[in-house]
């Protein structure tokens, strides 16, 4: 069994490093609060990797079968016999997964951060909010029960909040950071209804007992929650429907998905690591986690999930077509690919062979983080080297900015999928699934990795094509600029490009499978050709596009008109939540409440308040602070009762 | 009647008809010495009873002492022949009202009660008793007290030199500033 | 008829009331002062008159009225302290002045 104190470790690091940099940072630690934070990552990355190598190679595999193993499992909050809420650490083939993913990318964000955020006043509480976020998803990664899980998922939820609004004298940052907070607590609200129906169903709160008491169709809590049902939903398709809720909300699925684009305005970086590659997927995370009852026992509940993913994937995908802003282009296709990965969990079956989706959705994870990070770190080059998120600024960059260039490029084929790049295989692989699972997907998928492949050039030759940079007005900064951004920031795009061209190599259903026993990937050639030529298909259309500057896009979308201006517009969700929660939510509920606190609760607080101050502004006469009046109430007084006494009683 | 009952009530007469001036005079130097002598007057009470030692402190302390120091404080703070200002009448009516009151129901239980009054011929206490009982340790003596007593004395000494000396003229407020 | 106790007690009684009365009605505090004094003084007397008609053989009486004088010196010295310092601070030793802590 692996070394608890080695796994331990690996979050704790990060958090060392918050409380070091967040406690002293600003004082004294202000110039090496960088090195600092990547250092301790640096070792928690190695911890991680050294963990992956003993569960995969040497600990893991009993039988051919790989283990949940739990290292440590501490009770912390005993309420009872049955009831206590313990902290744990879970090792199994996607949480060490996971460690490899959150570690590695968090690692490259902390060392690129030391250029790009290189002179900011709050360097130090940049590290110590990074160093924050690394700790509560690997905490969540590695949690053992499903409280424990929602402690971290809370935490992480902060954390993002905190880097989305970092530049918080910026007010749209600042709106940002409230709406995903809102967002994601408004989602996280459903989760922690689920958790509690699920877990008052199994009769506990670990991940291992809840699973095992959920899926056997003998046991009496399936039984009990089968009869106990509301509004025609049995009581387990309930919980798991709030659940998945939950993770809707963090891994921005439709019509959840509102705030990731927003969250945009925070550091690139850390788009990069929060949105992109490992907090949005922890939607994705907790539903492989509690895949067993969602695919046994609830099987409505995953067809729920598995049309929400396709939804979102090319709901998404038509969005970012039309975006100009690179980093909103970024995210809705990390949203579209999200979905994907939602939707390849949905079609999957547990164990053996129908367990391709499950598979397929977490290989597409680990690559996905690969290359998404690296666009998004790609796009904080750009940005830093054009002072724009805008791609009308932009064009002409190939020249300026060779490393990037190659690198995004790296990273676009391997999104569109095309071999032999690491998105290829893993997008193959869920296409495969939801071809055996649900043929309406399958075409979904299909015309949106088409979407992907067109939006992704269509980004990449805007910025690195189009026109020859300085020939715009707007390039004001060509000219005092010099390189790309130094080491610090084109080390870590090498190393993600390398993640992004070999990472599809790996066998990935060896080590990750719905069931612990290897999973052969079969290679179907007749059945790649569809969606590569149809990512091929994408590609030369936005070459031909947007190549050389042309008016052809500008006729193209005025040609669709309203189809074009409403998904400019996304579709309008955003109004749609605006009238929601203004009209209907602030006006019919929000108002009356306020009034009747206003005016009632408040009113009589304010009364007892008034009463007293009325009648003690009456009765303060008699504190008149002449003192020879008090000595002659006094003496009356010791008359009277004197009186009183001797004669009367 | 024989002299010795004249004597009281001449004395009784004196203390009460100065103590009534005392509180009402206008002049408040005046009121200093109609309290000077209702105090001798009272001395003259405990002469009267054959308490000589007792009278003798009643003159050396009150007036040897706490009526010199009235009347040095009334010097610090008033203008000689400075009338004072009157008081509202309806306080002076209120206040003898209270004050006859009482007065009446105390006497009123005074006079109901048979006090059980031994006879004259004990002879006075003299110094020498006092004294030796004052010191004494023994059950029933004074010691303690007295130890007591030269304690407080030294603290409301100290306590009238830290009170009167603080001068601090730059907290002095304007006066009466309500 | 010889004056006994119940005459001593009448005039201590009348001074008592005559220091309260003034008490109540001087707005001097040197004479709120004095009408302490008489007050006391009718106290003593109390005590010296009992001490004498009721338990002759005994002193205590007489040591409480040598511990009230003694008191009453104290009293005296630090009152005419205080009054002096208000009268440093007011410019008055009216009672009406020191109100400032009213309500």
């Amino acid at each position: 069994m692996p070394n608890a104190t080695i796994i331990a470790l690996i979050p704790l690091l990060p958090f060392a490093g918050f409380v070091l940099l967040g406690l002293f940072g600003r004082k004294y630690l202000k110039n090496y609060s960088g090195l600092i934070g990547t250092a301790l990552l640096l070792t928690s990355a190695a911890l991680a990797f050294y963990t992956a190598y003993d569960y995969f190679f040497v600990a893991g595999k009993v039988n051919g079968v790989y283990q949940q193993l739990n290292p440590m499992k501490i009770t912390w909050l005993a309420f009872s016999q049955n009831l206590s809420i313990d902290l744990g650490l879970t090792i199994d083939p996607i949480s060490v997964m996971m460690l490899v993913v959150v570690t590695l990318v968090s690692l490259m964000v902390h060392i690129y951060s030391l250029g790009y955020m290189k002179g900011e006043e709050r360097f130090p509480t940049y590290y110590a909010y990074l160093g924050l976020f690394t700790f509560s998803m690997l905490g969540l990664v590695l949690s053992s029960n499903i409280f424990q899980i929602y402690i971290f998922w809370e935490l992480v939820g902060v954390s993002s909040f905190l880097l989305i609004g970092f530049y918080y004298n910026k007010p749209s940052a600042v709106a940002a950071s409230k709406k995903a907070f809102i967002v994601t607590r408004f989602a996280d609200l459903g989760f922690l209804i689920g958790i509690l129906i699920l877990s008052n169903q199994a009769g506990t709160l670990d991940f291992h007992q809840m699973i095992a008491t959920l899926t056997s169709p003998e046991s009496n809590a399936v039984k009990n929650a089968a009869a106990s049902s509301f509004l025609g939903a049995s009581a387990l398709t309930w919980g798991a429907a709030l659940v998945f809720m939950g993770g809707a909300g963090k891994s921005a699925m439709f019509p959840l998905h509102i705030w990731l684009p927003d969250a945009m305005e925070g550091p690139t970086p850390v788009s990069a690591l929060i949105h992109a590659a490992t907090m949005v997927v922890a939607g994705v995370y907790l539903v492989a986690r509690m895949f067993p009852v969602f695919s046994i026992t609830v099987p409505a509940v995953l067809e729920i999930i598995a049309w929400v993913g396709a939804i979102s994937a090319i709901f998404a995908a038509i969005i970012a077509i039309t975006q100009t802003d690179i980093k909103r282009v970024l995210a809705y296709s990390t949203m579209s690919q999200i979905g994907y990965m939602m939707f390849a969990l949905g079609v999957s079956g547990y164990g053996g062979e129908a367990g391709l989706g499950y598979t397929a959705s977490m290989f597409h994870l680990f690559t996905h983080a690969m290359f998404k990070a690296l666009l998004f770190l790609g796009a904080g080059a750009v940005i830093h080297y054009v002072h724009s998120n805008d791609m009308q600024d932009m064009g002409g960059l190939r020249k300026k900015m060779p490393i990037t260039h190659i690198t995004f490029l790296f990273a676009c084929l391997a999104i569109a999928g095309v071999p032999p790049f690491a998105g290829f295989f893993s997008k193959e692989e869920i296409l495969l699934a939801a071809y055996h699972g649900n043929t309406a997907i399958y075409w979904i998928a299909l015309i949106t990795s088409g979407l992907t492949a067109f939006y992704m050039f269509r980004l990449y030759f805007s910025i690195f094509w189009s026109r020859p940079y300085g020939s715009n007005s707007h390039d004001h900064s060509a000219d005092h600029h010099h390189g790309e951004g130094g080491f610090a920031m084109m080390l870590p795009l090498v190393i993600l490009a390398a993640g992004a061209v070999f990472s599809g190599l790996i066998p990935f259903g060896e080590f990750v499978s719905s069931d612990g026993k290897p999973l052969e990937s079969h290679f179907h050639l007749a059945f790649s050709v569809a969606p590569v030529a149809l990512g091929i298909a994408g590609i030369v259309l936005a070459w031909v596009l947007y190549k050389k500057q042309n008016t052809i896009p500008d006729k193209l979308a005025a040609s669709f008109g309203s189809l074009y201006k409403s998904a400019y517009n996304k579709f309008y969700i955003d109004e749609i939540y605006l009238f929601v929660t203004k009209k209907v939510l602030f006006n019919l509920i929000g108002r009356p409440a306020a009034w009747f606190d206003k005016n009632i609760v408040d009113g009589m607080v304010n009364l007892t308040g008034n009463t007293t101050v009325f009648i003690s502004e009456k009765i303060k006469k008699f504190q008149s602070g002449k003192v020879q009046l008090y000595a002659i109430a006094f003496l009356a007084g010791v008359i009277v009762l004197a009186v009183l006494f001797i004669y009367v009683l | 009647m024989n002299g010795s009952t004249i004597i009281f009530y001449l004395l009784a007469a004196f203390t009460l008809a100065f103590g009534m001036l005392a509180v009402t005079a206008r002049q408040i130097f005046r009121s200093a010495i109609y309290l000077l002598f209702t105090l001798v007057g009272i001395a003259g009470i405990y002469f009267w009873i054959d308490y000589e030692f007792i009278a003798a402190v009643q003159i050396v302390v009150y007036v040897g002492g706490i009526v010199v120091l009235i009347i040095f404080s009334v010097f610090l703070t008033h203008q000689a022949g400075e009338k004072l200002p009157k008081q509202l009448l309806s306080r002076k009516i209120f206040g003898a009202l209270a004050a006859f009151c009482g007065f009446a129901l105390v006497l009123l239980q005074v006079f109901q009660h048979e006090f059980a009054v031994v006879g004259k011929d004990v002879p006075s206490p003299t110094v020498k008793d006092i004294g030796s009982k004052m010191l004494g340790t023994d059950h029933g003596g004074y010691a303690l007290p007295f130890e007591v007593i030269s304690m407080l004395l030294l603290a409301a000494m100290v306590g009238c030199i830290v009170i009167a000396m603080r001068s601090r003229p730059e907290e002095k407020e304007p006066a009466n500033s309500k | 008829m010889q004056p006994g106790l119940y005459h001593i007690l009448f005039i201590s009684t009348a001074l008592f009331f005559i220091g309260v009365f003034g008490f109540f009605t001087r707005k001097n505090l040197i004479n709120m002062l004095m009408s302490i004094e008489l007050i006391l003084n009718s106290v003593n007397l109390n005590f010296i008159a009992f001490n004498k008609y009721v338990w002759p053989g005994k002193l205590d009486g007489l040591f409480f009225t040598i511990f009230i004088i003694a008191i009453a010196a104290a009293e005296t010295a630090v009152a005419i302290a205080i009054i002096i310092n208000l009268y440093r601070n007011t410019q008055s030793i009216d009672v009406e002045s020191a109100e400032d802590l009213k309500y």
